[in-house]
C-alpha cells in the first residue's frame, strides 16, 4: 500500500522544505507538521538581519495560510513528546494524536550550553530562535557590555548582533584561534585582527570555569588561567547539538555523540521513520548547514515516488560576512586529508596592508583543487568554488587564481565555462543547465530565472554566480532580445507603445502585420490590448479587440480556482452609503456569492458562474454601482483615511480627495496595476505611502509620494513633491502616469519602474515638474482624452445583447457547468475541495 | 438564449450549432452529450475550426475555451486562463509538461453549421 498519511515532526527550515515539496508533487498525501515554536517555519540564516533592522516577519518562509491553501494540517506552539511505534502514532505535549505511516524528523538542534556552574541564571542565552532574539535585545538594553562564548561562525555573528545592539562587546573562544572549522591557522589570525580592529574584544584559549554575580556588571565570568570578565549577559554559541531525545526514547538508534543515525535514503533504524536536517547523522556527522538538510529532504522525498535519489553527503563550504568582513572556506581548508595517496600543495597570498587572507590547497600534481580560506576578500569564491565542485582542472600556475588581478592573476572564470552540471545554486540544488533551459524557455532577465527555477532564493551566497551566469547567457543569445515582448514582436513595451502611437495603430491585426510575425500569443495581445487602451481607450470588449484580452478582462471579472468569478464593484476611496450596501447584501444573497471585505477598501462578491455575470451586474448598474476594474491592468483602488470630516488630527478631507482620484483614473489602462491612498495627516492612516501614488495632507496643502509598492516586494514611496494645492497636485500625478505608462515595461509596477529608471527620483522630477523633455503637454493631453472616453465596461456590455453572447457557459445547452460544486463553511459557500466534490457528486 | 440545435445521431454523439454562435479567434464550450468541449474559430487559419476537451488538466477546472489562443514557434496553442500553460490546439499537448495532454475532438464547418464529434 502506498504511505497516505505523512508526519513530519519540526518546522524548522528543512521540515518546512519538506513539507512544501511534499504537497507540491500532489500525490494525495495527507501531510500534517507539527512545530514546537509559536510560529511556522522562518529563515533562520537570517535571523541575525532582525538587529540590523528586519522585522521577524520578514523572515518567514511560509504562513498558516499557505499551508491551509497546499492542504497541509499544520499546528504550531506544541511540542511532539512521544512517537508511539507500535501504534504508529506520535502524540504531542498538549495531547494530541497524529497517526502516520511515514514519520519525518526535522527537529533541528539546539545550542550547546557547557555545564558549568552558574550558566543557568538570568543573563545567560542562546541564539537560535526568533524568540532568543527578544531576550538578547531585552537584555542589551539595560545592559553595557556583553560576552559571546564561541568563536565559531555563529558565535561571530551573534557578536555582530551585540555590537549592533550598541554593546561593549567580547568573544570568548576555548580552542586558540577563531572559526577553527573553517579557517586555517592564518586565517583565523587574519580574522582575529580585523575583528579586533573592530573594537570587538577577543580573548582565546579561554576556558570559563563558573559564572558568578559581578562586582560592576550583572555578571562574572572566572577563567581557568586564573583571569575574569565581567558581563552583563553573555550568549552561549559554543557549538550545536541535535534534537535527537524523541528518537532515543523511542529506541532509534541515535550516534554516540548525539544525533539520529540515518543511511543513504535517509531511513533511521525504523524504515517508517525518516530523519532530516540538523538532527541527523550522517557518515558520523551532523550536516549544520541548509543546504544539506535539503538534499537529505528531497531524497526522503524520493523514498514516496519510485524514483528513490540517495543522499550521499555534501558540500559543507561556505562564504559569510562576520562583523562585514568577507569570510570564505572551501574543501579541505586545512590542507589535512591525503590526496590520491599524497600530501596537498599549498598556495598562500597574504596582505597584511590591505587585510587580505587568501589560500588555496591544490593537489600534488596541481591540477586539482581540494581546499581554500579566505579571508578580507572573497571575490574568488565563485571561482574556487565552481573548480572544487565540478572537480574541474586548474590552470597551470594555479597560483594565479588568488593573486591580485595587477600581479597577472587569469580573469575571472565566469559561468560561461563552467559545464552544465555545475551547481550553481547549491541550496536550492540549481543547476547551469536549468537555468540555460530556463532561458531558452524565455526568461530574459536575472528576476526572471530566479522566480522560475528559484536559484538565489535560498542564502543568496549565489547571487552573484547566477547574474554572471544570466548574463552572459542571455548576451550569446544577443542581449537586445532581452526585453523583447515575446516571439511575435522584437520590441520591448516602451518601443512598441512608440510604434503604435507614431504609426496610429488602432488594432492587434495592424500592429502585428506591420511590427510583428506569427499570429501572437497570450503574452503579446493583452500588452498590445493595454497599449491601445491607453492611447485611445476603446471598449476592450470592441470585436477587434475582445479576443486579445485575458480572460480576466474578457469577463470582466477576475476567474478563480473552479472556473467561477469575483465581483468587485468600484467603492471610490472606500466610501458608501448603506443602501447601497444593502444592494450589494441582496445581490449576494439572491446569487448566494461569498462576500469579503477586501484589502483594497471594498467588497469583493466571489463564486458566480460566467452566465450569471451580465444579471448580477445588471443588477449593480442599476443601483449605481460601476465596475471596480479589478480584473484589470488599470487603477484599482484609491484607499482613503476618514480626515479631516471626522479624524481629529485630519488637516484635509482625505476622503474627498480620494474620491476624486479614483473617480479621476478610473479605467485607465496601465502596463500593470495602479494603486492610491490618500491620508488626512502624518498619521498616514491610508497606508498611502506604500502605493503606486500615494498622497499625504499637510497643513498647506498635499504631499505627493510616488513609486511605492506592497505585495511581494514592498517598496516604500519617494516623497516627490510638498505643499501641493489640488491642482497641481492632479497635474502632477497626471504627467506621471502617463509618463510611466508610456515607458514601462509589460507588467512592470511602478516601483520595478522607478528601481529601473535611470537618473532615478531626480530625473523623474526633472521630467514632470521641470518639464525637462518639453513632453508635458502632451502627457496631459493623452490624460485628458483618456479621461474623456472612460465609460463603465460593465454598463456598456450589459447593453449589448452581441456581446452578451460570450457569457455563456455552453454555446448549444442551458446546462450548468457540473464540476463548479459549493460547500458551506462559516455561513458561506466556498468552492469544495476535489475530495468533497468527488463526494458530493457521486450520489 | 442559444439557436442551436443539440441532436444525437448514432453511433457517435455529435453536437451542432450556427457559425455565428463561435467567437473568433477566441473560443466557446460546447456540450456534447455530457462532454465540455472547447470549439476555437480562427477565421484566418486552415482548417478554421478546433476542439480540444474544455478541461484544464493543471488548474483542474472547465476554462480552457476562455483562454487566449494564438502561436508558439509556429504552433497553434490556447493558453490556459489559470496557470497560463498553452496547450496545441492540434495535437491537446501540453507545451510546457510533456505528459500532459487534453483530448482532441473532431469540428468541421458545414456551411454555417458547426459540427462537433466526440
Ligand atoms: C481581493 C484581494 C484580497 C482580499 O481578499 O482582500 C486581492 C486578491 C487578489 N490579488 Fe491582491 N488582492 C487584494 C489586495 C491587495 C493588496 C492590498 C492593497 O491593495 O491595499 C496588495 C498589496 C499592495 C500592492 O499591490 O502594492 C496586493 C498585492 C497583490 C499582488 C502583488 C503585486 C506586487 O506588485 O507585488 C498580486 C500579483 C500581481 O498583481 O501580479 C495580486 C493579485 C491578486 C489576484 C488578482 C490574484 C489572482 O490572479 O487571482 C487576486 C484576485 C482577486 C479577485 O479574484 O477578485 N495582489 N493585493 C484584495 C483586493 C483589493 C481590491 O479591493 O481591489
Ligand atoms: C544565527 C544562525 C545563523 C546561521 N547561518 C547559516 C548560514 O549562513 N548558512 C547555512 O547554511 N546555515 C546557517 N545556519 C544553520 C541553519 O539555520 C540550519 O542548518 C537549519 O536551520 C537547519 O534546519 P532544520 O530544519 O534541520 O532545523 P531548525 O531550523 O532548527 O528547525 C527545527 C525545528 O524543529 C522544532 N522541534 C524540535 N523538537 C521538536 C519536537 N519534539 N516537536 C516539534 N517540533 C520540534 C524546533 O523548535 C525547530 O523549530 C545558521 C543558524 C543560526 C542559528
Ligand atoms: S491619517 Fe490622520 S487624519 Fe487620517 S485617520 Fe489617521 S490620524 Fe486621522
Ligand atoms: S546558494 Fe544559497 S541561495 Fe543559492
Amino acid at each position: 500500500m502506498k504511505a497516505k498519511r505523512i508526519v513530519v515532526v519540526g518546522n524548522g527550515m528543512v521540515g518546512h522544505y519538506y513539507v512544501d515539496q511534499l504537497a507540491k508533487q500532489n500525490a494525495g498525501h495527507e501531510i500534517t507538521v507539527i512545530g514546537a515554536e509559536p510560529r511556522p517555519a522562518y529563515d533562520r540564516v537570517h535571523l541575525s538581519e532582525v538587529f540590523s533592522g528586519k522585522n521577524p516577519e520578514d523572515l518567514a518562509l511560509t504562513t498558516r495560510e499557505y499551508y491551509k491553501e497546499i492542504g497541509v494540517s499544520a499546528h504550531f506552539g506544541d511540542a511532539v513528546a512521544k512517537i508511539d511505534r507500535a501504534n504508529k502514532e506520535v502524540v504531542t505535549d498538549l495531547g494530541r494524536r497524529f497517526a502516520y505511516d511515514k514519520l519525518v524528523l526535522a527537529t533541528g538542534s539546539y545550542p550547546f550550553v557547557p555545564p558549568v556552574p552558574g550558566s543557568d541564571q538570568p543573563g545567560c542565552l542562546t541564539y537560535r530562535t526568533i524568540d532568543d532574539l527578544g531576550a538578547i535585545r531585552a537584555h542589551a538594553k539595560d545592559g553595557k557590555v556583553g560576552v559571546v562564548v564561541g568563536g565559531g561562525l555563529l558565535g561571530l555573528e551573534c557578536a555582530n548582533a551585540l555590537k549592533n545592539l550598541g554593546l561593549e562587546t567580547h568573544v570568548v573562544e576555548f580552542a586558540p584561534g577563531l572559526m577553527g572549522v573553517q579557517l586555517d591557522g592564518g586565517g583565523s589570525v587574519m580574522l582575529r585582527q580585523m575583528i579586533e580592529e573592530l573594537n570587538v574584544q577577543v580573548h582565546t584559549s579561554k576556558s570559563t570555569q563558573k559564572i558568578v554575580k559581578g562586582n560592576d556588571r550583572k555578571l562574572r565570568m572566572e577563567f581557568a588561567d586564573g583571569s575574569a570578565l565581567e558581563t552583563d549577559m553573555i550568549v552561549f554559541s559554543a557549538g550545536i547539538r541535535p534534537y535527537d531525545q524523541l528518537a532515543k526514547a523511542a529506541d532509534i538508534t541515535v550516534g554516540e555523540r548525539g544525533g539520529i543515525v540515518i543511511d543513504y535514503h535517509c531511513r533511521t533504524s525504523d524504515s517508517d521513520i525518516f530523519a532530516i536536517g540538523e538532527c541527523a547523522l550522517f557518515g558520523g556527522r551532523i550536516y549544520g548547514l541548509v543546504a544539506p538538510g535539503y538534499r537529505m529532504a528531497d531524497a526522503a522525498l524520493s523514498q514516496l515516488t519510485d524514483k528513490p535519489i540517495p543522499f550521499q553527503g555534501a558540500d559543507m563550504s561556505t562564504k559569510l560576512k562576520l562583523l562585514g568582513i568577507d569570510v570564505g572556506s572551501i574543501g579541505d581548508s586545512h590542507g589535512k586529508a591525503l590526496h590520491n595517496g599524497q600530501p596537498p600543495a599549498s598556495f598562500l597570498y597574504s596582505n597584511d596592508r590591505e587585510r587580505v587572507y587568501k589560500k588555496i590547497v591544490v593537489s600534488a600534481d596541481g591540477k586539482k583543487l581540494l581546499g581554500a580560506v579566505l579571508v578580507g576578500d572573497c571575490s574568488d569564491y565563485d571561482t574556487l568554488l565552481q573548480l572544487f565542485l565540478n572537480d574541474m582542472e586548474l590552470p597551470a600556475n594555479p597560483e594565479a587564481i588568488i593573486l591580485p588581478a595587477d600581479k597577472g592573476s587569469s580573469p575571472l572564470l565566469a559561468g560561461m565555462s563552467l559545464p552544465m552540471t555545475a551547481t550553481i545554486c547549491s541550496c536550492l540544488n540549481v543547476t547551469k543547465g536549468a537555468i540555460v533551459a530556463a532561458i531558452e524557455g524565455g526568461c530574459c532577465s536575472v528576476a526572471d530565472v530566479k522566480s522560475l527555477t528559484k536559484a538565489s532564493t535560498g542564502c543568496g551566497g549565489c547571487a552573484a554566480l547566477l547574474k554572471s551566469t544570466v548574463n552572459e547567457e542571455l548576451a550569446a543569445r544577443g542581449a537586445e532580445i532581452n526585453n523583447n515582448v515575446c516571439e511575435h514582436f522584437a520590441y520591448s513595451r516602451q518601443e512598441l507603445f512608440h510604434l503604435i502611437k507614431v504609426g496610429s495603430l488602432k488594432t492587434f491585426d495592424d500592429v502585428l502585420h506591420k511590427h510583428g510575425k506569427g499570429r501572437g500569443c497570450d503574452v503579446c495581445k493583452p500588452a498590445v490590448a493595454s497599449i491601445l487602451a491607453s492611447l485611445f481607450n476603446d471598449y476592450v470588449l470592441k470585436k477587434e479587440h475582445a479576443s486579445l484580452q485575458d480572460t480576466n478582462d474578457t469577463f470582466l471579472a477576475n476567474m478563480q480556482k473552479d472556473g467561477t468569478y469575483s465581483i468587485v464593484p468600484r467603492i471610490p476611496g472606500g466610501e458608501i452609503t448603506a443602501e447601497k450596501l444593502i444592494v450589494i447584501g441582496e445581490v449576494a444573497k439572491k446569487y448566494q456569492l461569498y462576500t469579503k471585505i477586501t484589502g483594497g477598501q471594498r467588497i469583493d462578491l466571489f463564486g458566480a458562474r460566467v452566465n450569471q455575470l451580465p444579471e448580477i451586474w445588471s443588477e449593480l448598474v442599476a443601483a449605481g454601482f460601476e465596475t471596480g476594474h479589478a480584473y484589470g491592468k488599470a487603477l484599482r483602488t484609491v484607499k482613503s483615511c476618514v480626515g479631516s470630516t471626522w479624524c481629529r488630527y485630519g488637516v484635509q478631507d482625505s476622503v474627498s480627495m480620494a474620491i476624486l482620484i479614483e473617480n479621476r483614473y478610473k479605467g485607465v489602462r496601465s502596463p500593470h496595476k495602479l494603486k492610491s491612498a490618500v491620508s488626512g495627516c502624518t498619521r498616514e492612516c491610508a497606508e498611502a505611502q506604500s502605493k503606486d501614488f500615494g498622497v499625504i495632507a499637510t497643513e498647506n496643502g498635499w504631499n505627493l509620494y510616488v513609486c511605492g509598492n506592497g505585495g511581494m516586494k514592498p517598496r516604500h514611496a519617494d516623497l516627490f513633491a510638498t505643499d501641493l494645492d489640488d491642482a497641481t497636485l492632479i497635474k502632477y500625478i497626471d504627467r506621471f502616469l502617463m509618463f510611466y505608462i508610456r515607458t514601462a515595461d509589460r507588467l512592470q509596477r511602478t516601483s520595478v519602474w522607478m528601481n529601473n529608471l535611470e537618473g532615478g527620483l531626480d530625473y523623474l522630477r526633472e521630467v514632470i515638474i521641470d518639464d525637462k523633455l518639453g513632453i508635458a503637454d502632451e502627457l496631459e493631453a493623452q490624460m485628458a482624452l483618456l479621461l474623456d472616453t472612460y465609460q463603465c465596461e460593465w454598463k456598456t456590455t450589459i447593453e449589448d445583447p452581441e456581446k452578451l453572447k460570450r457569457f455563456r457557459q455552453f454555446v448549444n445547452s442551458m446546462d450548468e457547468d457540473p464540476h463548479v460544486v459549493f460547500v458551506q463553511e462559516r455561513g458561506q459557500p466556498r468552492p469544495a475541495k476535489e475530495s468533497e466534490r468527488d463526494a458530493l457528486t457521486a450520489v | 438564449m442559444s439557436n442551436a440545435i443539440h441532436k444525437k445521431i448514432n453511433p457517435e454523439p455529435i453536437a451542432m450549432f450556427s457559425r455565428s454562435d463561435l467567437l473568433e479567434n477566441s473560443g466557446v464550450c460546447v456540450l456534447v452529450e455530457d462532454v465540455q468541449v472547447a470549439v476555437f474559430y480562427l477565421p484566418n487559419e486552415t482548417p478554421e475550426v478546433y476542439a480540444l476537451g474544455n478541461h484544464d488538466p493543471i488548474g483542474k477546472a472547465n476554462v480552457l475555451s476562455r483562454g487566449i489562443v494564438g502561436d508558439i514557434n509556429g504552433e497553434l496553442v490556447v493558453a490556459s486562463p489559470l496557470y497560463k500553460q498553452h496547450f496545441s490546439l492540434v495535437t491537446g499537448r501540453c507545451l510546457e509538461e510533456a505528459d500532459v495532454q487534453v483530448p482532441v475532438y473532431q469540428v468541421r464547418l458545414e456551411g454555417e453549421t458547426v459540427v462537433v464529434s466526440l
